[in-house]
């Protein structure tokens, strides 16, 4: 006697949204064998988690904070993912965005001073914008003309891109009235990203404008239109995509463009959102996190938002209990791990189910 | 061009190429297996942080050389059971392994201190540095080669064995067969599904090593992230080698060479900012990717395992 999988004959949402559910009690409750296995108490610990992220008008202003970036960075990897372009790069296309924005911030407003100062933050989403796509279309045009693996590309740009960054502002941007700590100067206030409701939510900024209608406009363009048709059906069965005449290469090169400008975008809002100046801590893994924001939401643009305000819950979570409780903040980080290894491996009885086989039938 | 400072050069590269080529090694088995493992930062670092934190406690570096060998397959037991068991993405599958690795490591390094508490900033017990006597007196080669510590000595004999061991036993034929030709392999009486755990295993130990070469020997001692990104550039070095030991010992030392350069150069003060010089080592990997790539293009022989990162189901045999 022995197990083997049988592939389903139908796909069930219901099922399959079960097995999220299942998979996410399971990371729950391997996480708890893991704290016990150290001597913390998992209850009260996811307990601290979810009220430090939930549980009041601030706590939720910070977690929305979070999970801004986390939603544009997730929205860049699912769009390059839905065509089968493993663009891992996203954390460097974030950096890019904020280097563009630094940019104009810093260096726009005194070579321009007769610019209207409501012109600099469109000016600054835009430099964002093209400065990601440009860091994307890096590895997309590699891949897309000479077929180099994405992946290694993206990924060592990524470490490139953040280089440069230190570079920065541990060099010549460095502020010189900083007392000698790295970072640029702080951006003039008229470049800072409007609150949106600043008495309701503290701190949350513009940018969750922006990644929803991000979303929408997503949703709308790979559900609804032929484009977003030609990119799933590419990412689906590159064959069929072939002999229907769909161009890999352009449609290589426009996917990275859309996908480096969105994470370019995030970094914008970061920067311009929160920090207001170059500095140390600008980045803080949105584009790693943004990988599994993208996979866990099946790489769909209404499931990023839900997934990526979750995972801000577990990482605003993961901070407080590192007040309250004296942990670590990396449990967040280690139950997302395992969050992504059970929904992972539980992907696998949406379309499969276990048989109990008798030995010797299998192939009856 | 100064002898004494080209031997120190020499010697650093050594010291700095043992942990990637641990790693590089082993992802060179678990790729010619089949099976694509990005998972690497995350079998080091876990093998980085369980290694000391054994020879912080046990006060036995050896000890804790077995427990990041031990560490690591564990790691790629997981990697081998959703890409291979439960047929997840192994692109996907790999990046998971990393962040948990990450994480973990992070965590259990501040609680497997003494009493619960950090291990950053402690000193344990580490492989020093033992001269062969006789050999380490050579001229130029001598003190780079062998005034080594024990687990670069060690990697002196598994370069040797992988090549054999590909190319030479029957075991190995298997492995690239399974590698190349999973349905031909199975065919032939090859157990595809339990040899790719292994060697997937297998991987995942030898990148535990690579970091405990880390924690104690490189650099004693633990500290969050102490891989760096090894990780990756042992991704990369495994197409630049074009999943062949001996030559992933030339990228090794390329890629350990500029580390150490990098080191002399920030140390007699040049003008270059020293996170250029970092940079180095990942621009040289992009550079080595586009060429590699359009090598292999030339000449297939030495190309990709055929059915690299493509899982094998035994009952879905082609229609």
């Amino acid at each position: 006697m022995r197990l083997i999988l049988e592939k389903r004959l139908d796909i069930d949402p219901r099922r399959t949204l079960a097995i999220r559910a299942l998979a996410l009690v399971l990371a729950l409750v391997a996480g708890a064998i893991l704290l016990l296995s150290v001597g913390v108490n998992p209850f009260a610990t996811y307990w601290a988690m979810l009220v430090g992220a939930l549980g009041d008008k601030s706590a939720l202003g910070q977690t929305l904070l979070k999970a801004i970036p986390l939603m544009l960075t997730g929205l860049a990897v699912s769009v390059a993912f839905r065509m089968r372009f493993w663009n891992i790069g996203a954390e460097g296309q974030f950096a890019m965005g904020v280097f563009a924005t630094s940019l104009v911030a810093l260096f726009g407003p005194p070579a321009l001073p007769w610019l209207p100062q409501a012109l600099w933050l469109p000016l600054m989403m835009m430099a964002s914008i093209v400065a990601g796509a440009l860091w994307g279309l890096i590895p997309a045009a590699l891949k897309a003309y000479r077929d180099v693996n994405e992946i290694i590309i993206t990924l060592m740009l990524n470490y490139i891109a953040i280089g440069w960054l230190e570079y920065l502002f541990y060099g010549p941007w460095k502020n010189p009235e900083g007392f000698g700590f790295p970072g640029s100067a702080p951006f003039p206030p008229y470049t800072w990203l409007p609150m949106v409701a600043p008495d309701q939510l503290p701190r949350v900024h513009w940018g969750l404008i922006f990644a929803l209608l991000a979303t929408l406009i997503l949703w709308f363009v790979m559900s609804r239109t032929r484009w977003g048709y030609e990119i799933r059906l590419l990412g689906e069965n590159p064959n069929a995509a072939r002999y229907a005449g769909i161009s890999i290469v352009r449609n290589t090169l426009l996917i990275m463009v859309v996908s480096g400008g969105l994470a370019g975008l995030a970094g914008m809002v970061e920067i311009a959102g929160i920090a207001h100046r170059l500095q140390q801590g600008i980045m803080l893994g949105y584009g790693f996190t943004g990988i599994i924001v993208a996979w866990l939401a099946r790489l769909n643009p209404w499931g990023v938002i839900g997934v990526a305000f979750a995972l801000a819950v577990l990482l605003v979570g993961g901070n407080q209990i590192q007040i309250s409780m004296g942990l670590p903040a990396a449990v967040a980080l280690v139950l997302q791990g395992l969050l992504f290894f059970f929904v992972l491996g539980g992907d696998v009885f949406t379309q499969y189910r276990l048989r109990v086989v008798e030995e010797g039938k299998e192939l009856a | 061009m100064d002898f004494a400072l080209l031997i120190s050069i020499l010697a650093a590269t050594i010291r700095a190429g043992t942990s990637l080529l641990y790693a590089t090694i082993g992802e060179i088995y678990t790729e010619r297996a089949g099976v694509l493992n990005l998972g690497i930062e995350g079998m080091m670092l876990m093998g980085a942080v369980t290694g000391f934190a054994t020879a912080y406690h046990s006060g036995n570096a050896l000890l804790g050389v077995v427990v990041a060998f031990m560490a690591g397959a564990g790691m790629g037991l997981i990697h081998a059971f959703l890409s291979i068991t439960l047929r997840a993405d192994q692109v996907v599958s790999g990046l998971a392994l990393t962040i948990f690795g990450v994480g973990l490591s992070s965590f259990l390094g501040q609680r497997l201190g003494p009493g619960g508490g950090a291990l950053v900033g402690l000193q344990g017990p580490h492989f020093s540095r033992i001269p062969i006597p006789g050999l380490s007196e050579l001229p130029l080669i001598g003190d780079p080669l062998f005034n080594q510590d024990l687990l670069t000595y060690a990697i002196y004999f598994f370069v040797p064995l992988a090549t054999f061991y590909l190319y030479r036993t029957r075991p190995g034929l298997n492995l690239r067969a399974i590698g190349e030709a999973p349905r031909a392999a199975d065919a032939m009486g090859v157990n595809v599904t339990r040899l790719r755990y292994l060697y997937t295993m297998l991987g995942g130990a030898l990148a535990g090593l690579g970091g405990a070469h880390l924690s104690l020997a490189y650099t004693p001692g633990w500290t969050e992230n102490i891989t760096g990104g090894r990780g990756w550039i042992a991704v990369a070095l495994v197409i630049f080698s074009l999943w062949n030991p001996a030559r992933a010992v030339l990228g090794v030392l390329l890629f350990g060479g500029i580390n150490a350069i990098q080191f002399r150069m920030q140390a007699v003060g040049t003008t270059i900012p020293p996170q250029f010089l970092n940079l180095l080592p990942y621009l040289l990997t992009i550079i080595v990717m586009i060429a590699v790539t359009g090598y292999e293009k030339l000449s297939r022989s030495v190309g990709a395992p055929a059915a690299l990162g493509q899982p094998y189901h035994r009952e879905e045999r082609g229609l």
